[in-house]
Order: structure tokens, then C-alpha cells, then sequence
């Protein structure tokens, strides 16, 4: 499933997962009621594996990704289940010890760089910085390695760039040093949040082959969150589609994309341009995304699904076949799948 | 427009085809960067120097015919928006013509002018910028044809207006009393479509239109505007820099690159046989919906400023066919095939890449 199986971490550490999700549940309350952002979400993944994580806007791709990364905050919090990274449970953490893994060994890469980058600092100030917050080194040494991954990331006479600002650099380059931050460490896992959805396809392809690069030689595991889900068709090893605060859909990449099983992934798939004839009107799903405040009862698609019955006021539970998992009352049967 | 009062009829033409909607020929927009207080000072005083022209477009001719699709392609900063908002009439060019059915603007009375403008609406990438938050949905529909004389300040007659021009748009005309902040992105962007079709224009300028949009709502908004075109005749400038979606609603497909088109043809044409190495490079690039891992290629090369583009060819700093002469000179459109212009050396050279 690997497409780099010939790594050395991927293949000394394959038996346990690094990263282990059970039943999380995160809540937010606020002066519109208690509403429920993730609700039960499971996955699991290895050394040198691509996870990616696609959905609507407010589906729970980010909270899902802050909450790996601790950073749920007021007023939000985790309400159930485990996070366990490499055995240690991430949701028992202490702040403290939470910030020591933060950055060292899992690092996050968000969809607005200057998430990550301080617009009055020097670049070179901010990751040298980085550096000594884990490592104990000198300036000189933090400095090399901060050039070192400026270059790997390919921004070009890194040694000059260094020292410059962050408003110099345009969207594109601003967005490769994020990612040569998160990079610094060499973390065992990076979560990606949307980082290339406002940048031009030759830049998000520059960006993509610095990612895959990552994976293979480090053997870094990877979360690619997005809502375009023909990014994560040429990246990623397995999809987890989400809808309502679930993982209504997840397997290995090429079967989902073949044989969907889940009505709202199949809808998703055949919006798509080029699975309509040109020129022709776009096979649409009906409707929006339900707010984590009215979510419906039972299936939360149910209100956008044409196969929806009674049945679907239940919430599905999810139904696994070898390592593809669905939850749907009426999934598409592999035959319909195909005709479609 | 109602063609009662359409200025176009009552003026001589310069004897183009009948259908040629809008022509820009030789548009060009400057910009000068913007120069604080501090900086006018020195420069004045000698002791900076004054600030870069950014030629943001330059040099275009384009023409859209009438009941078209016009698909603008090209990376950010390349100037898709500044000649859309040329062609919209909310910017002027800084050099160039631009005809309206034949006839030049600038011959035009101001009164004429405006007629135009309202007959080519802009729709923006963001649609919650471009809505006041202060004004009630039925106010933001209704405030342009109130103000041009569409529809009375009241009345059955204009409420039935801006019912109608909601339900084209696919808005239930029951949301009319609330606030765009109180919606969704995607029923945000269609009171701006809703806004746009009610001062009843020819063509649509949509910039980006549903890059901020969900997948799903993506399509639907997509959908919208292709019946909208089939129910009112409309033309549209669409840009955008989703390949994918350009293919799927495009009859032509232009392709910008730091301010200049670089190549140009109908949309089978351009998706079979690219002939630019910047419209190939982008293509190869386009995300596709597929079953196996794929590795991802980087173009070499920085992406050059527009504030001193490269000479000669723009593209020769990344192109992989650079030769000498990219460097010393621009190359210009030529036709490659019927209807398909491309400006690279190598199709003069003889040889094909
Ligand atoms: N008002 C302005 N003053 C100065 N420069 C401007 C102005 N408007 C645009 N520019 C510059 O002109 C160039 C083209 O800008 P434009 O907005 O047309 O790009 P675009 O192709 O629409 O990009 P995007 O895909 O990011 O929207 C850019 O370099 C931009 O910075
Ligand atoms: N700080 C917050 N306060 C209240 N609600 C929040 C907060 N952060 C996220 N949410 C809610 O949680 C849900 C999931 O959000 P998010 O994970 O950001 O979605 P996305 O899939 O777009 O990344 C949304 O309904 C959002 O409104
Ligand atoms: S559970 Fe029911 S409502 Fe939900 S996707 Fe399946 S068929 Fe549709
Ligand atoms: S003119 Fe030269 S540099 Fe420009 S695209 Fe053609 S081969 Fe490449
Ligand atoms: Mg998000
Ligand atoms: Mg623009």
C-alpha cells in the first residue's frame, strides 16, 4: 500500500502504528449551545504513510488536526476517546509536556503561513529559534541547519534568504518556509492543513514533490487535509472523508476513488468536472453542509441524501470490509459503484 | 440591457463581425507601487529613486463574441483580474482601445459609457467583501437597478423584480430581509450573482468566482451560471485558475503569463494540443481524479517578480526550451493552428518540442 515500501523506517516499525485515534470527541460551547465538532473519529497510521483527510468547510478536518497537535483551546475540549502517539496517549498530555513533542515530533503546516511566521521577525531568527527550543546547539550549528532546510524545500541561495522577512517572499515562498519550519526537526508526523489551496497548480506541485520526498527519506507520516479530494488522489495511501463530525468513509485511496461506498462520497466524486461531460451541468448534491449546532439526527447527510429512509434517523455505525470502512444504512453496492 | 435604450444600434461600426461582443486591442495597465509620505519626500529631493512601473497587463488583444465562454488562465499575480476589471470598465487601461460591438469607447458620451458598464458585471472570488454588512439582502439586489431606472424606489412591480432576479440566482426570495453575514459562502456568492443580473448585463466578468467554494457548492454555482447562460444569452469572461473547471465550461481558453496572453485557442484544442511549454507545464499539473500515486515534479526555477519580469520570453527562466534567443527577444502570437495562437521561438525555429 506504501508506494515506497523500500524505506527503512517504514519497514523496521510497520507492525505498531505511530499514530493510533480512538472515539475522539471534541466539544465547543458557546452562546449558540453546546455543539459537537468531532464525534467519534477513528483512524490509524504508520511510518511513512499518507492520510488524506477531506471533507467540507466545517466537516472537522482542522479540529481533528489541532486536536493531534494540542491545541484545542477554550472553547473547545476533547471530551472522549485516545490519541495514542507512538503508546503515549496525546490527550493525557500536560501542556508542558505536550509542548516538547510540539514541533519536535509532530509538526503542523497550516493553510496561512503566517499561522507559522512571525511578520516582524527575520526568517533566520524564527527558525533558529525553532531549533534550540529542542535542540541544544550552538548558533552557528542551528543556523546551518536552518539553510539546510530552506534548501531543501527549494527556495534557492537559501543562504541569502535567511535573513530576510517574511513579506519579501511572495504567497508560494512564504508557504515553503512554513514547511521548512515543520521540517527543521524531522518529525515523525506532519499534519497539512489545506497549505496549498490558495497557491497555483505548478506551485502546489513544487510543494507536493518537497512532501513526497519527506515521506520517503524520513519515513515521516503524513495528514494532508483538504476539500479537494483529486489532491489527495496522487499523494496519499488512504482517504478518511469526513461529513458532520465523522469519518463516513475510509480506505485505501485507489478503492475509494473506484468503488465508493458512502452516498455523500460518491456525490463528491461525480461533481467533479471531469467526471461530467463537458459543457454538460455538473452532477451537484443538493443543499449545504448541516452547522455542528443543528446537526440532524441519525446520518448527518440524511437532508442531502435522495437513498435516505427511516433507517437513516439512526446513526449508521460503521460497517468494515478488510481495511475499507463506511458508515452508511444504504452504502452503494460495488456493482452500482461501477455503473455509475 | 433593454435594447430600446442600448446605445450600440445608433452608432457606426468599424464593419468587424457582427457577433464580436467586446474587443480590447493593445491593452495595457501600469500601476506605479504606492509610496508613502516619507519616500515621495526623498524622491523628490533626489535621494531615492521613484518607485517601479508594474506593467500588470500588457499589451492584450482579446475578443469576446457573443453568447461565449472565455475561459482567463494563468498563475497568481499574472494580471487575470486587472484585465478583467479593464474589460469590466472598472479600471481604465493605461494604454490599448477597447470596442464595445464595434464601436470605440472613448467616441462615446459618458451617459453611453455608463450603458456599457452596466452591460458588463463583475462577480468577485470573495463574495462577503463585496457586500455591504449593514444592507438587507432585497437592498443589495435592488440598489443598482434603483439607482439606473430599472425599477421604481417601490412598489408591487419592483418587489416582483428582485424576487425574480433571487429565484434566477437560486435564492428563495424568503431569505430577502436578512443579512449576507447570516448565510452561507455558497448562497453568499449567488446575491452576488442575483446583484450582478439585475441591472440585466451581457456579459459576465466572474473572477474566481467559486475558488472559495466547497466542492459541492462549487458545482452548484457552476450549474447556476450554465443555465444562466442558456436562459439569458449571457457571455462570459471566466477566470480562473482551476484548469479542470475552464475545461468543463469554456468554448475558449486563453492562457496569461506576467501580463501577457501566451497562447490562445478553443478549449479541445488547448487540452489536446498545448502548444506553449507554460500551458504544458500547467497541464501536466493538473490534480486528476486517479487510482495510483503519482509523482509530483517541480518547474524549475523561481517564480520571476512582476516588478522586473525577465527579458525576452517571460517564461525563459523555467522553461525547460529555453535557448538564446528567449533571452533577447519577446516572442509574439502566432498561429499555430486554425484558431490557435502561441508566442514561443520554437514554433518559428521549425521544430515542434
Ligand atoms: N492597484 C494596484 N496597485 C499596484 N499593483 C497592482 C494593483 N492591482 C494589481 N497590481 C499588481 O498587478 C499584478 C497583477 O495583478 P492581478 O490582481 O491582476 O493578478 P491575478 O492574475 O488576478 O492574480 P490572482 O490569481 O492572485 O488573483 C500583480 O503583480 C499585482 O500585485
Ligand atoms: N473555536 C471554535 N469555536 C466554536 N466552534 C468552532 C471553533 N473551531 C471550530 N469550530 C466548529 O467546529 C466545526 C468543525 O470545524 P473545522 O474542523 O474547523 O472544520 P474544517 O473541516 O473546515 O476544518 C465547525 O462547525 C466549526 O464552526
Ligand atoms: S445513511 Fe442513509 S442518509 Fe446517510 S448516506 Fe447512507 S443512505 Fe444516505
Ligand atoms: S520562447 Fe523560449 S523560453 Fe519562451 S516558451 Fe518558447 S522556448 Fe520557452
Ligand atoms: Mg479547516
Ligand atoms: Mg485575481
Amino acid at each position: 500500500m506504501n508506494g515506497f515500501a523500500s524505506d527503512p523506517k517504514t519497514m523496521h516499525s510497520s507492525s505498531r502504528a505511530l499514530l493510533d485515534v480512538r472515539g475522539l470527541k471534541v466539544k465547543f460551547k458557546t452562546n449558540r449551545g453546546e455543539g459537537t465538532a468531532i464525534n467519534d473519529v477513528s483512524f490509524t497510521l504508520r511510518r511513512g504513510e499518507v492520510l488524506g483527510l477531506v471533507g467540507e468547510s466545517g466537516s472537522g478536518k482542522s479540529v481533528t488536526g489541532m486536536s493531534l497537535m494540542g491545541l484545542i483551546e477554550n472553547p473547545g475540549r476533547i471530551c472522549g476517546g485516545q490519541i495514542l502517539f507512538d503508546g503515549i496517549d496525546l490527550a493525557k498530555l500536560s501542556d508542558l509536556e505536550m509542548e516538547r513533542l510540539r514541533g519536535k515530533r509532530i509538526a503542523m503546516i497550516f493553510q496561512d503561513p503566517m499561522m507559522t511566521l512571525n511578520p516582524v521577525l527575520r526568517i533566520s531568527t524564527q527558525m533558529i529559534e525553532t531549533v534550540r527550543a529542542h535542540d541544544d546547539v550552538t548558533l552557528v550549528e542551528a543556523r546551518r541547519r536552518a539553510r539546510d532546510a530552506l534548501g531543501q524545500v527549494g527556495i534557492p541561495r537559501p543562504e541569502e534568504r535567511l535573513d530576510a522577512y517574511p513579506h519579501e517572499f511572495s504567497g508560494g515562498m512564504r508557504q515553503r518556509v512554513a514547511i521548512a519550519i515543520a521540517l527543521l526537526h524531522k518529525p515523525d508526523l506532519i499534519i497539512a492543513d489545506e497549505p496549498t489551496t490558495a497557491l497555483d497548480v505548478t506551485i502546489q506541485a513544487q510543494i507536493l514533490s518537497e512532501v513526497q520526498k519527506l515521506t520517503s527519506e524520513y519515513g515521516t507520516a503524513l495528514i494532508w487535509i483538504t476539500h479537494d479530494l483529486s489532491i489527495v488522489c496522487g499523494l496519499a495511501d488512504n482517504v478518511a472523508v469526513m461529513y458532520g463530525g465523522q469519518i463516513v468513509e475510509y480506505g485505501p485511496v485507489a478503492e475509494v476513488i473506484r468503488s465508493p461506498r458512502h452516498r455523500y462520497t460518491d456525490g463528491l466524486l461525480n461533481s467533479v468536472p471531469s467526471r461530467n461531460r463537458r459543457g454538460d451541468r455538473l452532477r451537484q448534491i443538493s443543499g449545504f453542509a448541516p452547522s455542528i449546532f443543528s446537526m440532524p439526527q441519525g446520518c448527518a447527510f440524511r437532508p442531502r441524501c435522495s437513498f435516505a429512509d427511516d433507517a437513516c434517523h439512526q446513526t449508521p455505525p460503521l460497517a468494515t470490509h478488510g481495511n475499507h470502512a463506511h458508515r452508511c444504512w444504504h452504502p452503494i453496492s460495488s456493482r452500482e459503484g461501477l455503473g455509475s | 440591457m433593454n435594447p430600446a435604450q442600448s446605445p450600440h444600434g445608433a452608432l457606426s461600426t468599424t464593419g468587424r463581425s457582427p457577433d464580436v461582443l467586446l474587443e480590447g486591442r493593445n491593452l495595457s495597465r501600469v500601476f506605479g507601487r504606492k509610496t508613502d509620505l516619507v519616500a515621495q519626500a526623498l524622491i523628490k529631493a533626489g535621494l531615492a529613486q521613484p518607485p517601479k512601473m508594474l506593467r500588470a497587463v500588457d499589451r492584450v488583444d482579446l475578443t469576446i463574441k457573443k453568447g461565449e465562454v472565455v475561459g482567463l488562465v494563468g498563475e497568481s499575480g499574472c494580471g487575470k483580474s486587472t484585465l478583467g476589471r479593464v474589460i469590466a470598465g472598472i479600471i481604465d487601461p493605461t494604454e490599448g482601445e477597447l470596442f464595445w460591438q464595434g464601436c470605440d469607447i472613448r467616441s462615446l458620451s459618458s451617459a453611453e459609457r455608463r450603458q456599457i458598464k452596466l452591460g458588463v458585471q463583475m462577480i468577485f472570488q470573495n463574495p462577503f467583501a463585496s457586500l455591504n454588512p449593514r444592507m438587507t439582502i432585497e437592498d443589495v439586489v435592488g440598489e443598482a437597478p434603483r439607482i439606473h431606472g430599472f425599477i421604481q424606489r417601490s412598489g408591487k412591480s419592483s418587489v416582483e423584480y428582485i424576487d425574480e432576479q433571487m429565484r434566477r440566482a437560486g435564492l428563495p426570495p424568503a431569505l430577502k430581509s436578512r443579512y449576507a453575514h447570516e448565510l452561507s459562502g455558497g448562497q453568499r456568492q449567488r446575491i452576488g450573482i442575483a446583484r450582478a443580473l439585475a441591472v440585466q448585463p451581457e456579459v459576465l466578468v466572474c473572477d474566481e468566482s467559486v475558488a472559495s467554494l466547497d466542492v459541492s457548492i462549487q458545482a452548484q454555482i457552476i450549474n447556476l451560471f450554465m443555465d444562466l447562460r442558456q436562459e439569458l444569452q449571457l457571455t462570459y469572461l471566466f477566470i480562473s485558475h482551476d484548469l479542470s473547471l475552464v475545461e468543463h465550461i469554456s468554448d475558449r481558453v486563453i492562457i496569461m503569463y506576467l501580463g501577457r496572453v501566451v497562447e490562445e485557442a478553443p478549449v479541445e484544442e488547448i487540452f489536446s494540443h498545448p502548444n506553449h511549454p507554460y500551458t504544458r507545464a500547467l497541464l501536466a499539473e493538473i490534480p486528476r481524479l486517479e487510482t495510483t500515486k503519482r509523482r509530483f515534479t517541480a518547474l524549475k526555477g523561481e517564480l520571476p517578480s512582476p516588478m522586473s519580469p525577465p527579458p525576452g520570453c517571460h517564461f525563459h527562466p523555467r522553461c525547460p526550451h529555453a535557448f538564446e534567443r528567449c533571452k533577447l527577444e519577446t516572442p509574439q502570437l502566432k498561429e499555430v493552428a486554425p484558431n490557435h495562437v502561441s508566442a514561443c521561438h520554437l514554433n518559428d525555429a521549425g521544430q515542434g518540442i
